[in-house]
Parts: C-alpha cells; structure tokens; sequence
C-alpha cells in the first residue's frame, strides 16, 4: 500500500511540476501576480510529494519488501542496515529519483528562503526549476519506475553489486547529486534573466551562493568518489580519467569557472553575457553527465542495467534544454546591457584569464570523452581515450593557471599593477627558487619533471599565504594590529585563501605520489616479508572472514620500522555468495600524510598468494586538498556579504525587505 | 589603453588559449587513444607494434598459465585466438570462458603485451565491446546474455 501511495505521489508531482511550470512562466510574460504567485506553494507541494515517494521506497528497503521488483533486485534481507538505506540509490531507479528529490529540495529552498527576490525572478527562477522537474518525473515514470511490483514475490532479494555495499555508496552520491543538481539553480537564474530581459549587479549576489553551495558540494562528491575508488578498486589508482568520473568533473571545471565571473559581475557589473553563458553551461554539462551515467552508452563502473528507451528520452530532455536555453541565449544575450571597462592587468583580467583556462581545459575534457562516442557513430571504429590523452591535454592547461592563481588576489580591481603583485609575492618566489635548487639537489635530474611540480604546489600553498598576510600586514605592523586586521577581513578574503591553498596541497599530494611511490606486485607465502617505504612487511598467515551475504579470507599483514612491530594490516578476498561474485578489500594504513597499501590476488591452495604493496607518499594530501578547497568555499558562504539582501532593483514596484 | 585595444588584447588572449587547447587535442589525439580489435582482426591483419589496442573477447578455456606474478591466456572470439602476457594482479572476475578487455601492444613475435586488463561480467553479463566482437564472429549467444548489473573490476 505505501508503495502505491509512493507510486501516486510521483504521479501528483509531476502534474503538479506541470502546473509550477507553466502558471508562472505565463504569469511572469503577462504580469499576472496572482499567477506568479503559485510558484513557491507549488514548489512546495512538489518536494513534499516527492519526499513521500522517496519515503516510501525507503521503507520497502528497509522491510525488504521483495513484492517490489527494484529491492528484489537490489537488496537481500541479511544486508547490513546502512546498505538497504544506501541501496536505495544504488541502483537506476532509485539514484533517478534521488537526483529528482534533490531537485525538488533546491526549488524548495528557493520558495522559503527567496523572499529578498523580486516577485517576477522568483516567479520564473521556480517555473524552470519545475520545467526540469517534469522532464525528469516524467522520466522516471515512463522508463524508470522504481514501484513496480512482481508476482509471484520471490522469498529472497538478488543482493546490491557488492563493490556498492560500502560507505562510500551512503554519502558519494548524495553530495554528487547535491552538486550536480545544484547548478540548476544558478541555470534557472540565467533563464530567468534572459526572459526576464535584465541583470544586474543583485542577479550575480543571489547566483554567487546558489553556485558557491553546489560547487562545494560537487568537490566533496568528487573528492569521496575518488578516495572510494582508491581503497575499493584495489589498485591503488585515484583517478582513472573513466567517462563517468569526467562527466562530474567537467561541471565543477564550469562551476570553478563560473564562482569566479560571478565575483566580476558582482563587483564591477561586467562580464555578463559570459556569466550567463557559462551558469548554461555548468548546468548543460551536469545534464551530459546524467546522459552519459544514465543512458548505457557508456562502459563503466557507474554504469547500472542499460536500456536503449532510458537513453532516448535522456537524450530528448537533452535536447530540450540544452537547446532551448542556448537559443534563447542567442536571442536575448544581445538585449542585457554591457558594463564595467577594465585593463588586461587588473583583477577583471586575472579572473578573465582564469575563466579561459578553466573552460579550454573543460573542452578538452569533453573532447577525450565524447571523441570516441562520435568516432563510432560516424565511422563505427572504436577506440578508448584513456590518460595519456587527458595528461597531454588537461596538465599543460593547468600550468599557466596555476602560475596565475597567486597573481590574481593581488592586483587591485580595473587597474592592477603587476610589479607590485610580484612585490608582494617576492617570499613564494623564494621557496619556489629553494624547492628547485634543493629538489634537484637531493632527487637529481631524473625527478626534474616532478621537483617542477613539486615547485608549482610551494607557489601556490605560499603565494596565497603571502596574499593574506600582505592583506593583514603581517610582519609589517605590530602583531595585534596584524590581527586586528585578520579579525575585520571578510570572511570570503579567507575563503579564497583556503581554496587556492587547498588547490596546492592537492597538487602536492598529486606529485609526491606519483614521483616518490613504491609499487611491488609478487608472490608471497606466509613467512615472506618484502621490503616498501622504509618498512618491512611479514605475512603472517590466513584466517576466514565472514559478514552479512559474503564470506571469505583476510591475509595477516605485519608491519615493522626497524625491527618494531607499528601496524598490522588485514586485506581481505571476499565472495558474495548471492551474486557470486569476488572482491577484493584492499588494507590501508595512513602513517602522517602517506599511506601503506595492500591488496590480495588469487590465494592458491599451498598459501601463495600475489600480494600488491604500495607505498604512496603524501597521497592523503590530494583528498585532504580539495576538503580544504570546499572549506574556503563554505567559510566564503558563511561571509555576511552574501547573506545580506541584495540592494533593491531600480524603479521596481516591489519591496525587497532586507534580512 | 583604448577600449578597442583592450577588446582585442582579450580576443588575443582567448584565441591563443583556444589554439593552445585544440593543438593539445590534436596531438594526444594521435598518440594517447588506444583501438578496439577482435582476435580475427589482429589475426588477419597484424597492426604496427607502436599502436596501443583494446584487445575484447573470451578468455580461452585451459589457456592460462600462471606463473608468479605473470600470467599468459589466450583471447578468442571462436575463429581466432591470440595469446596475450601481462605481469601484474588479474582483476577479481578474470575467470576461463568469460569475457575481457586486455589493452596494450602486439610484439614482434605477435604475442598481445598487456599493461591492462579490464573484466567486467557476472554470470550473466560481458563487456559490450565484446558482445559486439562475438557478434561480429557469429559466436553470439544470446541466451547467455541478460540485463544485469554489471561491476567492473580493473587491473593495470
């Protein structure tokens, strides 16, 4: 019975998502109030109901109610409890209408928290967000619904993928598709503008948030993404350049693109038109990504059952908007007014060159991951793109911003002066000149490449030190007025400090663990000990494991540093007996900011094992970057700039009351 | 500095970043893509030993050897079968019969070296590119292909 209600209140969302679409949009072209006016209850109501369905298919996970077709497939009753909840949107199905229900949160936010807007903004910002909500309840409902139920009911579930039954599948996903969904908002936004015919100053205050929120999200997404990978693929790879890791990258390129303009519209009213362009943009892309994940055009580990109807209508929606709003744009882009002159050198020109940087390096993104779909439809050939391809075209992208990353910061706005922005920087410029000359000193010549790198992260860690304490007069000033100073600063000043910080403790953690690695893969039987990162490790033997619907064998793992025993670690080969399928559970211990790791091959029946060691130094230093990157994210959100009311729109009717 | 010269130094700084990226592209495009190939096509028409190729099929049955860390088998799409060597951990759902991605170069001697090796199946599911290829063989059983969730487990 839930289940059915779940089933109707998906069906009383969409046709209300309809309505939210519609009503609105019509109002806002005829100046109706009360018909702009439905927008927020509307809004509402969907995330209510769309709630209620989520609800109810939870429920069916968690009394495995295998009546219902997607948990017979997806769930078995001896599962953890953690991995029911998470089962939920581990399969098609369910992560459509996670995706759809997070949705409906952002539009509901809106109506709540959007009462600084102007009727009419608000009126159409809901109505697209509505618009992309029908096209996607009406997707689920056509092709993917998660209610349907079978009879005769089998007595037991199939079980989730086992690589899915992880903690990883309980918080990847959600913060993925908080970021992914969130770039609706500020697209919603553009569309807005562009019908609405004005932008402004205000716009970009209300986009900046809105895009700040879902960019930090997106980052925490990715990052957990990646490190889930690390420790449950088993080989030791962080990122594999795989289509489906692409297509969440390629929007949080555009969305670091797009935080950036957005400062250039809101502060100095210019760069319109490309701002605009790009929230599109970052929204289109996150579309392609649902496409490319959802659809089964592509190989990959994300990729659940495919179905070629699934495809066609994602396509269609597509289509749809990411055709529609750029013909709008087209048509409209002309009419919003150009503002704000500013010199090549000046911080307008710094963002500038970040935002081409930033979006070249997301074209060639797109291009190694859509090439080969384009190579086969066009001449049937089919080749992979794999890292080589994205390590010659991304890395020398990335170069010349990071160079610039530290320059930004510094220059004044309209007109900057580059000299004093070296000034300024003279201590990075030091340790920059220290980490070659003492790099190549200890590594040699042979690790020329990677002390280079390794230079690039000292830039960036101390150049955005060197901004803030240029900002506070550290050194220059008495210390309680330094930090007089650092207590008046924004809280947004630190922000980007913290950001481009994190960005050069990535790129550290990035180089250390490529260039000073130890990868030993051999065969061990108890007894043997080999020899990785200055520690020895001794297998001491095998025991049996065994947990919820899997069972199999952990291999004990001795770990000593001149003699003493510091760590034992206990990867495991593991057999899910429902879908009979193996893995593998590779043991990871962290010893300061590098990590041992060991993983299993096949057991042979004398006690042979292949054993894979790696030692990688620094390496946590790439997740703990970007958790650093979205802190000065969030502490940016925190800023009381942004939480003000936007000033009020000339010669506008309504009342804009400040919070 | 005129508002015509600073709107052509932007056009000059947009047009030399999009030149630098689409001759970036065009350079690994030629160098850092790897081609899908049947066993019958490496067979019958042996490709240069510089080219990087995705090599799909099934893992011919009694065909591996392990030896170590070092593994030979045979990938065979039922008309041709070419022995593939590859040092390293094979992927958890390697297994005789059963579908498989190897990536790498053939060598002078026509034996497959392979730095990679993708298995992706449960029971009941194989790589795509493989479906295609047995397809393209005729050794193509439908039966034994069903809609499923498809993990994938990788070696490199």
């Amino acid at each position: 019975m839930i289940v059915e209600l779940g089933h109707y209140a998906l069906v009383l969302a969409l046709a209300l998502s309809i309505a939210g679409a519609i009503l609105p949009l019509y109002g806002a072209l005829t100046g109706d109030r009360r018909l702009m006016a439905v927008a927020p209850s509307a809004s509402l109501i969907v995330l209510v109901f769309v709630a209620f369905s989520f609800g109810a298919l939870t429920h069916a996970y968690l009394v495995s109610d295998f009546s219902v077709r997607n948990v017979v497939e997806n769930s078995h009753s001896l599962k953890p409890l953690i991995y029911k909840i998470s089962g939920v949107w581990g399969n098609h199905e369910g992560s459509m209408l996670l995706w759809v229900l997070i949705l409906a949160l952002f539009g509901g936010l809106v109506a709540l928290f959007g009462n600084n807007l102007p009727l009419k903004l608000k009126a159409l910002v809901l109505a697209v967000q509505s618009a992309i909500g029908t096209a996607f309840l009406a997707f689920i409902l056509a092709t993917s619904n998660p209610f349907l139920r079978l009879d005769p009911a089998p007595a037991q579930g199939r079980d989730l993928n086992p690589v899915l039954q992880d903690i990883g599948l309980a918080i990847h996903p959600p913060l993925l598709y908080l970021g992914y969904v969130g770039c609706s908002i500020s697209f919603a936004f553009a569309i807005a503008a562009l019908i609405d015919g004005r932008i402004d100053a205000a716009w970009a205050r209300w986009v900046r948030p809105w895009t700040l929120a879902a960019w930090v999200f997106l980052t925490l997404g990715i990052t957990m993404g990646s490190y889930w990978a690390y420790y449950e693929l088993g080989w030791g790879g962080w990122w594999f350049w795989d289509p489906v890791e692409n297509a969440s990258f390629m929007p949080w390129l555009a969305a670091t693109a797009l935080l950036h303009s957005a400062i250039v519209m809101e502060k100095r009213d210019a760069l319109k038109i490309w701002t605009v362009l790009l929230a599109i943009l970052t929204f289109s892309l996150s579309l392609l990504g649902t496409f490319l994940v959802r659809s089964g055009v592509l190989t990959s580990v994300h990729a659940f059952a495919s179905d070629p109807a699934r495809g066609v209508f994602i396509l269609v929606i597509l289509c749809l908007f990411i055709g529609g709003s750029f013909s709008l744009f087209a048509l409209r882009a002309g009419t919003l007014a150009q503002g704000g002159l500013f010199a090549p050198i000046s911080r307008e020109g710094a963002l500038v060159l970040n935002n081409l940087l930033l979006t070249a390096a997301c074209a060639t993104v797109l291009t190694g991951t859509l090439y080969p779909l384009a190579l086969e439809a066009v001449t049937g050939e089919k080749i992979s793109v794999g890292a080589p391809f994205f390590d010659m075209t991304f890395g020398p992208l990335m170069v010349p911003l990071m160079i610039a990353v530290p320059f930004g910061p510094l220059l004044a706005w309209k007109r900057g002066d580059l000299y004093a922005a070296a000034q300024r920087l003279f201590a990075a410029f030091v340790l920059v000149l220290a980490t070659i000359v003492v790099g190549l000193a200890l590594a040699g010549t042979s690790k020329a490449l990677a002390v280079l790198g390794l230079a690039l992260a000292v830039w960036l860690i101390t150049g955005s030190l060197c901004e803030i304490a240029f900002r506070v007069k550290l050194f220059r000033a008495p210390l309680d007025e330094s930090l007089r100073r650092a207590a008046g600063l924004p809280r947004a000043a630190f922000g980007t400090t913290l950001a481009h910080l994190g960005l050069g403790l990535t790129v550290l953690g990035i180089v250390a663990s490529n260039a000073w690695n130890t990868e030993l893969i051999t065969t061990m039987k108890p007894g043997d000990t080999v020899e990785a990162g200055g520690r020895s490790l001794t297998l001491d033997g095998f025991l049996p494991v065994s947990g919820g619907t899997y069972s199999g064998t952990a291999a004990r793992f001795t770990v000593r540093e001149g003699g003493a025993v510091i760590a034992t670690l206990a990867p495991e080969k593991r057999l899910y007996s429902v879908q009979n399928m193996p893995t593998t559970e590779s043991a990871i211990r962290t010893f300061g900011l590098s990590q041992l790791y060991v993983s299993l091959g096949d057991i042979k029946p004398d006690g042979a094992t292949v054993v894979r060691v790696y030692w990688k130094t620094l390496i946590t230093l790439i997740w703990i970057g970007a958790v650093v990157m979205a802190l000065g994210g969030a502490l940016s959100l925190s800023d009381r700039r942004l939480r003000v009311g936007a000033p009020k729109p000339a010669r506008r009717g309504a009342a804009v009351p400040a919070e | 500095m005129t508002r015509k010269q600073r709107r052509l130094t932007l056009i000059g700084l947009a047009g030399l970043v999009l030149a630098s990226a689409v001759g970036l592209i065009l350079f690994a495009l030629s160098d850092g893509i790897a081609f899908f190939a049947t066993p019958s096509e490496v067979a019958s028409n042996p490709p240069p030993p510089e080219r990087r190729l995705r090599l799909g099929g099934l893992v011919e049955a009694g065909s591996v050897v392990k030896d170590g860390t070092e593994v030979r088998f045979a990938v065979t799409d039922g008309k041709a079968a070419i022995p593939v060597h590859y040092t390293g951990m094979l992927p958890d759902l390697f297994r005789e019969g059963q579908g498989v991605v190897a990536e790498g170069k053939v060598d002078g001697a026509g034996l497959f070296q392979a730095d990679t090796i993708l298995a992706k199946h449960d029971e009941t599911y194989m790589p795509k590119e493989v479906v295609e290829a047995l397809k393209k063989s005729g050794e193509w059983r439908p039966e034994a292909a069903a809609e499923g969730p498809a993990p994938e487990t990788v070696t490199r």
